[in-house]
Order: C-alpha cells, then structure tokens, then sequence
C-alpha cells in the first residue's frame, strides 16, 4: 500500500515539475503572442487589438517572404552538407585511431569559436572574395558548415563510439564495402544523434546574422535574420509593430522544420538491435 | 551602363520612403533624362536594411576589395575614416574638375558641407541633416509656472527651469540628457558635445583632441549637477532600452524637457504614424535652441550651439563609370528630386531653396533657418569611435554617481590619449 | 541520408577479430576508407575554419583596422595588444563575469534542467511531452534579437509579466540583478540542446541491464545513479563541453543589457565586440579572441581529463 502511494507521489511530483517547467519556458513567449497583434505594442506581454495591421504593414516591405525562403534555403543546404560530411567523419574516427584524432578534435573545436566571433570577420571575407564565392549561396554554406563541423562531428563521434561494430565486421565477412556498412547498419542506429545536429545545424543558421550579412549583397538573397534588422528606424529605435509581426512569421518555418525532423527521423530508438 | 546605388533604406522597412522615391521616382526618371541625352544607363538599387555599424563594415569589406557600389551613402563621420584607408577619393579626383561648376553647392550651407568633407576636400554631396534642439512639454511648463515660450540663455537657466519643474511636479522627470554607454552615440551627440559646444570648444582644437580641460571638467560638471540633484533619471540611462524608454515618457508626458535632434519629432512623437506618438504634440510640444554655457560662451563665439549630423552619397573610386555616376550625384540632389522626396515626407534636406519652399512644418522650418547656421559637426577621424565611447563612460560615471566630474574628465583624459596617442591630446592627464 | 560520398575503397584482406567497439583495430573500416571518408570534412574544415582562424590570431599581433589608415598598412605590433588586454582591469572583470554566466546558466541551469525534463519524460508518450519539447525547443530556436524582447518585456518592472505574476513587485530585475537575470534567461534559451542530447542518449541506453537492476530491487534513482549515469557518463561530459564552450561565446546577453549595469554583464563576446567592432580596432578584438581561445582550451583540458578517467 505504501509502495502504490510512493508511485502516486513520484507521478504527481513529476507531472508538477514538467507543468512548472513548461510554465517557465511558455511565459516568456506570451509576448510573441500577443504583440503582433496589438495595433500599438509595447513591451508588456497584454491582450490588445487584435488586428492584422500588423502583418500587413510588413508586408509592404517585398523582401519579407523572399528572405523566410531564403532562411529555409541555406538551413537545409548547410544541414545537408553537415549531417554528411559529419557522419562520414565521425564514423571514420570511431573506427580507426588516426594518431593525434582527439586532440585535433578538440583544437578544431576551439577553432570554431574564434571563427564564429566578430574578429574572424575580414578573414573569411578576404578568403570567400578570393574564391570568387562573394553573394553566393555556395560561399555561406561553406564557411557555415566549416564552423559547424567540428562539434558535429563531436556529437556524433560520440554516438558511433558507442554503437557495437559486431554487424559491420559480419558484413565485411559478407564483402559489403564501408559505404555500404555505413548506409545500412550505422547511420540506422546513430540516427538520433544525427537528428540532433541536423536541427542544431538548421537552428544555428537561421539564427546567424553575420555570416549571410558579409558575404551576401543582392537584397534578394538576404535571409531573414538580416531583413529583421531593416525594422528599426533610421534612428536604430525598434518598431514594435513590424518586428512583433515580422518575429512572429520568423518562428513559424523553423519550428515547422523542427518537428518535420523530428517526426521523420525521431530522437527515440525503435527497435534497432536485439541484445 | 549599369549603376549600382546603395542606401540603408529598405521599402517597408528602415527610412522606408527614402527607399520607395529612389526606387519609384528617382531611378526611373534618371534612366529617362539619360535616355533623352542619348545614353544607356541602368540604375540598380541595392537597399541595405541593417545598423549603421553593420552597413558601415560590409562597406568597407567591399571597398577593400576593389568592389562595393557606384553611387553609396555613408553616414558623414565615416567619411574621415574611408577616406584615411582610401577607400574614397576626393569627389574632383573620380571625376574631374567639372565637380565644381554644380550649381547646388551654392544652395548648401557651409556647415552643411561640413558633413562630406575631410581635410578640406569635398568626398561627395550631403543627403539631408538635422538638427538638435531643447524639446519641452508646453503643458507641464504651464502647470509649474514656467514660460510656454521659454528659450533658456545659459546652463544655469535650464538648471533652473529643472530645478522649479521638480518642486511643483514631483512625479515628473525633468530633464533627460543622454548619458551612459547603453544609449551609445545617442549620448555623445545628443548630449555631451551640444553641451560642449557650449563651451566654446569642439572635440579636435587646434588640432588636438580634447582630452581633461576645463571645457569637459565644465560639461561633466554640468552632468553632475544635473543628475547629483536628482533633475534626471539617472537609472533610465543604464537601461539597455533607455532611450526608447525615455521617447515613450516624454510622450506620456513623464519628462519635461528632452534634448534630440528633428528625428524625435518626425519619427518618433509624430501622431501619424511615430513609434511613441503624442497626440496632442503639435500644442503640447515646443522647442527651444541648446544655450551656451553663458551668453557668447559658444563655438565660434555663439550665445546658442546644435550639433548636425546626416549621410552624405558618395561616388566609388573603384567605379568604371564617373561622369554617370556623377550625373546620378546630381541629379540625387536636383532641386526637383529633393522636392518630390520632401513632398513623401518632410524633412530638412540639404538645399536652402528646397527647404525654404516646402518645409511647412514648424520645427523643421525653424531649424532650417536658425539652427543650421549655427550648427557644427562632428570629426571624420577613424578613431571618432573609441573616442565617443570614452565619452559615453565618463557621463556614465557621473550620472551613476560613481565618480565626480574631475575624476571623470581625468579618466576621460587618460583614454582619449590612450585611443588617440598623448601627442593628440591637450590635457592627457 | 549521406547525400555525398567519395568511392570508398576496399580495406586490406585479412581482418581479425577485433573486441567490440574497440576502436584500435583497422578490421571494419580500412585506412584508406577511413581517410576518404574524412576527408570532406576535413577539407572543409581546413579551408573554411581553420585558415581564417588562423589568420584571426596572426591578427592579434597588428593594429589592423577596419577604417583609417592602418587599415590598408597595419604595422606588426607583437605582443602589445595582450600586455594590453591582460592589464586592463575591464578585461579582467569581463572574465570573472563570464566564468560566472558559464557556471551559472551552462554548467548548473541548463544542465540540470535538461536532463531533468530528459529523465522525467523518458517514457512518457502522451502530447503533453510534445507540447513541452516543442516549448523547450522554440525557446532555443527563436533568433537572438527575438527572445531579448521577449525576455525585456517579461522582466519589465512596471509592465512585465514576472512582476504581474509575483503580484505588486516592482523591481527592475535587469538594473538590479542583472547577471541572475542573464543567467536565467540563458539557462531558459539553452536548455534544450540538453535535453535533446539526453534524451537521445537515455534512449540508447540498454533496457535490458535497466531490467536487471530492477528485478534486483533497485529503486528509480538507483538506476539512474548506478545504471543510467554510467552509462551516459560520456553524453555528459560531451554536452558539458560543448554547453560550457558555446555559453562562453554567446553574445545574446548584449541584447539584454548592453553588457551593463556598469559592465556587470559583460561577458566576453561583449567586450571584444565593443573594442573591436565599435571602435574599429580588429587587431585588438582578434588578440582578445586568441586569449578567450586559450581559456577555451583550459576548460577543454579539464574536461578532457575528466573523460580520460572513464576508461
């Protein structure tokens, strides 16, 4: 009796926990709700309006749909090329002690901080404008996925460590060639920790302004990270209006990517192997 | 003969009308005069919708590397600092001499000039300006027993009106000066070199910056009296919103007297269309000049100072077409032109004709005509920068209270030189 | 899902028997497969990482300048920039704020909070968890300039909602508190990636030895003491460093408080931007970035330590 009681409490405790933390991230958002929706916002997070003058005053401005199509362009084009390159490189590091792998590992980690910072700025201009890559997506997808690959490939290096290499020996038995073992037996039981870096991919470039900024100079081609920076006046004051409603449409796609990996590619391991 | 022509304006967006009369007046009836003279030429804009600073460095990546836009528009104090990495050239070098014979340049007042020129050589034409004035709220000034028409003489009088304005309506704030790092330039210009100039001196005298001198001990002594006797909200200028904070009061009719530029009244306090509108702010809203420190205390020896800042359009030295980009320079700052973009929106351009003809609003008019002759600006230096910065720590020292105004004018002093080397400095303490 | 890859070639014949996941031995995958499979990214790496960065710290010994005339002819200036960096007491401060921001909302909040909701909702398969995942998630997804409205709003003395909700307080939490207040919105941005992480790695975790410790009458938090953590023991100590390397870097609180009040929150991302960016100076901001790459590599180390000893 005691026992079913202690369960009962562990339950009640727990649901209460989750209820207080989803309270604690939902607040903050209310802003997000009610804001763009609100003929005159202003900081406080009130129920006014509601009105679509909003989105219709941003929409005056013809770059807006084309740089949420843009955002969405380059998130995919450097998830790709990231989940890639990182699962092949990871893999390849589980498996065979290259001398020195780790600490590499972790200097180019360290690197990738130096390069995500203001400092780096004229640098990877210089080099992109040296390729011939300056307003082209090909050149920010590059530098992106250059600065994103180390810790990606960290991630996953830590997923295929873990994974037992007895499949793929009994399939180098049957003559499968590494490609092949990758493709069907690895990637399958890595794949949650490749859906981790793909959305971390695809959050870190949505959210990245410095980037697309000084590499891109057709206004068409901006993402809308750097569109969102067009709705302050000239006197670098916000206008709530048009950034409340502007933040609003910004969320929307990336939350819909969210889930789409999330549903296709899951973070739980269904069936997988049998121990 | 394609032109590419920057401005950080974006339709819908940031200087939002400044981006539709280029886009749907400007380039279209250039293409056509060039057309009708028998040339080919495309005008392509590339509106950049982003900070100044950010704008600032994307240009200077660009022309770095032999690139960027034919025809673009950089804020007047980055002129200095393009031009010392020659990044840009004077405007009769890209061109020609025939630069000179433009018959606009009679139409801009010298000051005005000011804003594209370095070392004396002119790098292009000015945009527009503006100009910063004493904004004060007609009814709260009735109310404690002040003059509706006031134009205070020295700094002792604005003291004053502060000091009656808190004994009869203590839930007011009565004076807002910028102050602090957070509000950034917004604090060296809109509050510690008006207040300078006020003095009698600008940042670079004789050659030499102005490090701890008499003139910033005075005016970092006028900030410490002013926030030392609780005359101004001293915890609204560590805010990292404290400026739009301080807009939004003053429209509640929370601050009484508030000193900015025409931009606070267009853009901000505007009942059409301001991100914190007044209603009532034709009636309720005046203005008065910025007072020397006394009657004659001045720059140039003046009883009342502003500071003027604004973009200028420049030519690209890197462009493979001058004389077109030239004839777009002008033709940007033709009579007709300027006309058709002040009828979008009002605004104070640069050109006296222009202005004089179409500025009906009262404020604008009025700096036009009694504030830009008195105006100065601020220098062009590449390291302006870590000088504002220095400036915006000390104010933010003393309206914090943590230092008084000769600790702070010391620190001030110690920085500057630090930023600009001792040799530069007149009082590197 | 590999949309790219190079032909792999054949490993040598010949392939022992290695122990299971034992890295040492080249049975499964030769070298040379291994070298063409790393070799995209680590191409990309090298050009588009590694070069920069490098060029970044050859910076930091000139006086190299976006504008003005050391812009086009800077001069070397050896180890000035550090001697001035390390004695300019602002730096110094911008250090102990960071560590603390670091400790605080990366190593404490997120962490605690990730693997809270990791472990408590592990099971559970009813919408509430998706709601509560989506929640974490938009969180960390929304861009920077975003959530620091959302996050001034909410702290707003007069008008905010934490205010309302606390009924009649009126502080003004980012004036008053201001590296909590950064340290809670930090842990409130960035726990998710926490979550995620232990979330996928709880679920790699085997059943069957969780099955064996409760049939031997382990209770809940047993398991996940002597079964789970263990287990896990290198998800930890990876996300720890990659929390504690990124929250070092981040440069949202600006967004909150402009680094202040009197540079209370001025973590370091802040104060090279404010050195480097606004006043100009690159040179200086790249030999600021080289130091915060060496305290970089002293909190890799220690972590690296700690990994060492599990095996």
């Amino acid at each position: 009796m005691g026992g079913w009681l202690r369960l009962v409490a562990a339950r009640v405790g727990f649901s209460a926990f989750v209820a207080l933390a989803a309270a604690f991230f939902a607040l903050p958002m209310l802003w997000l709700v009610f804001a763009p929706f609100d003929p005159t916002p202003t900081l406080a997070a009130r129920p006014a309006g509601p009105t679509l003058a909003n989105f219709r005053d941003v929409f005056q401005n013809p770059l807006v749909l084309t740089s949420l199509r843009n955002s969405v362009l380059l998130a995919l084009y450097a998830m790709v090329l990231v989940v890639a390159a990182a699962t092949l490189a990871a893999y390849a590091l589980s498996r065979v002690h290259l001398p020195g792998r780790d600490l590499l590992l972790y200097v180019l980690l360290l690197f990738s901080s130096v390069v995500s910072g203001t400092a780096a700025m004229v640098p990877l201009f210089l080099l992109v404008f040296e390729l011939g890559l300056i307003n082209t997506y090909l050149g920010v997808t590059l530098v992106l996925t250059g600065g994103l690959l180390p810790a990606a490939i960290f991630i996953l290096k830590d997923f295929t460590d873990t994974t037992p290499t007895s499949y793929e020996e009994s399939a180098r038995v049957f003559g499968a060639s590494p490609f092949q073992i990758l493709r069907d037996i690895v990637v399958p039981l890595v794949r949650p920790g490749m859906a981790v870096i793909a959305v971390w991919s695809i959050v870190n470039v949505w959210g990245n302004f410095l980037i697309p900024f000084i590499l891109l100079r057709d206004p068409d081609l901006a993402p809308a990270s750097v569109v969102t920076y067009s709705f302050y006046t000239e006197g670098g004051q916000a206008d709530l209006r048009l950034l409340s409603a502007f933040s609003l449409l910004y969320s929307v796609p990336v939350v819909v990517m969210y889930l789409f990996v999330q549903r296709r590619y899951g973070f739980r391991f269904y069936g997988g192997i049998k121990r | 003969m394609t032109l590419k022509l920057q401005a950080n304006a974006v339709k819908g967006g940031k200087n939002a009308t400044e981006a539709s009369w280029l886009q749907d007046w400007v380039i279209p009836n250039f293409q056509k005069l060039m057309a009708d003279q028998g040339k080919q030429v495309t005008v392509q804009y590339a509106g950049t919708g982003a900070d100044d600073e950010d704008v600032k460095t994307q240009l200077a990546l660009d022309l770095r590397t032999g690139g960027g836009p034919d025809v673009f528009t950089p804020d007047g104090p980055w002129v200095g600092e393009f031009a010392q990495a020659g990044f840009l050239k004077p405007l009769d070098e890209v061109v020609g001499s025939e630069v000179n014979d433009w018959d606009g340049w009679s139409q801009i007042p010298r000051p005005v000039t000011g804003i594209v020129e370095f070392e004396g050589k002119r790098y292009g034409i000015p945009v527009g300006t503006d100009g910063r004035v004493l904004f004060f709220n007609k009814q709260l000034f009735a109310r404690a027993g002040l003059p509706t028409n006031w134009q205070p003489k020295s700094w002792d009088e604005v003291l004053q009106a502060g000091r009656q304005l808190k004994a009869r309506l203590p839930d007011v704030t009565p004076i807002q000066i910028n102050a602090g790092t957070a509000m950034g330039e917004a604090t060296t210009a809109q509050g510690f070199i008006p207040l300078l100039y006020g003095t009698g001196k600008n940042l670079i005298d004789g050659g030499k910056w102005l490090g701890d001198t008499p003139e910033t001990q005075a005016v970092l002594g006028f900030y410490q009296q002013l926030y030392g006797q609780d005359l101004g909200d001293a915890r609204l200028q560590l805010r990292a919103d404290g400026r739009d904070r301080s807009f939004a009061q003053f429209a509640d009719d929370k601050i009484a007297v508030l000193l900015e530029g025409d931009y606070f009244w267009r853009s901000v306090i505007n009942p059409d269309g301001g991100l914190a509108p007044m209603k009532d702010r034709d009636q309720a809203v005046g203005w008065a000049l910025i007072p020397a420190r006394q009657p004659g205390g001045g720059l140039n020896g003046q009883d009342f100072v502003s500071l003027s800042g604004g973009a200028g359009r420049v030519i690209n030295p890197n462009t493979k077409a001058p004389k077109e980009a030239w004839e777009l320079l002008k033709f940007l700052n033709s009579k007709e032109a300027l006309t058709n973009w002040v009828q979008r929106e009002p605004r104070i351009t640069s050109r006296t004709d222009v202005n004089q003809a179409n500025l009906k609003d009262p404020l604008l008019s009025f700096i036009s005509r009694r504030v830009l002759p008195i105006t100065a600006t601020r220098p062009g230096s590449a390291v302006y920068p870590q000088v504002s910065l220095a400036i915006q720590t000390a104010t933010e020292n003393v309206a914090a209270g943590r230092s008084d105004a000769r600790e702070a004018a010391g620190r001030l002093g110690a920085a500057i030189a630090k930023a600009v080397g001792a040799d530069n400095v007149t009082g590197a303490s | 899902m590999p949309t790219t890859s190079p032909a792999p070639a054949e490993a040598p014949g010949g392939d022992a028997q290695p122990p299971r996941g034992e890295p040492g031995a080249a049975a499964v995958l030769g070298r040379p497969a291994a070298g063409a499979f790393v070799a995209p990214a680590l191409l990309l790496i090298a050009a588009f990482l590694v070069f920069p960065a490098l060029w970044t710290l050859y910076l930091g010994l000139t006086d190299y300048r976006l504008t003005g005339a050391a812009a086009v002819n800077p001069s070397f200036v050896g180890l000035d920039n550090y001697t001035q960096a390390l004695s300019d007491p602002q730096f110094r401060n911008s250090l102990v704020v960071t560590a603390l921001f670091v400790f605080g909302s990366a190593v404490i909040g997120q962490t605690f909070l990730g693997f809270a909701l990791a472990w408590t909702m592990r099971d559970w398969r009813s919408p509430l968890r998706s709601v509560v995942e989506v929640l974490v998630i938009v969180a960390w997804i929304l861009p920077g300039s975003v959530v620091a409205f959302l996050w001034i709003a909410f702290l707003d003395g007069q008008s905010g909602t934490l205010n309302a909700l606390l009924g009649g307080v009126d502080t003004e939490w980012l004036l008053e508190t201001p590296l909590l207040a950064v340290i809670v919105f930090n842990t409130w941005r960035g726990t998710a990636f926490s979550m995620l992480l232990y979330g996928a790695a709880l679920s790699a975790v085997p059943p069957s030895h969780l099955e064996t410790a409760r049939l031997a009458g382990a209770s809940a938090f047993q398991q996940l003491r002597d079964v789970v953590l263990p287990t896990i023991r290198g998800h930890i100590l990876t996300s720890l460093l990659l929390i504690s390397l990124w929250t070092f870097n981040d440069f949202t609180p600006y967004l909150l408080t402009r680094g202040g009040p009197n540079f209370r929150t001025d973590v370091l991302p802040v104060f090279i931007f404010r050195n480097a960016i606004s006043s100009g100076q690159l040179g200086y901001g790249a030999a600021i970035s080289t130091v915060v790459l060496g305290v970089n590599l002293v909190i890799a180390l220690f972590y690296l330590r700690l990994l060492r000893e599990r095996t």
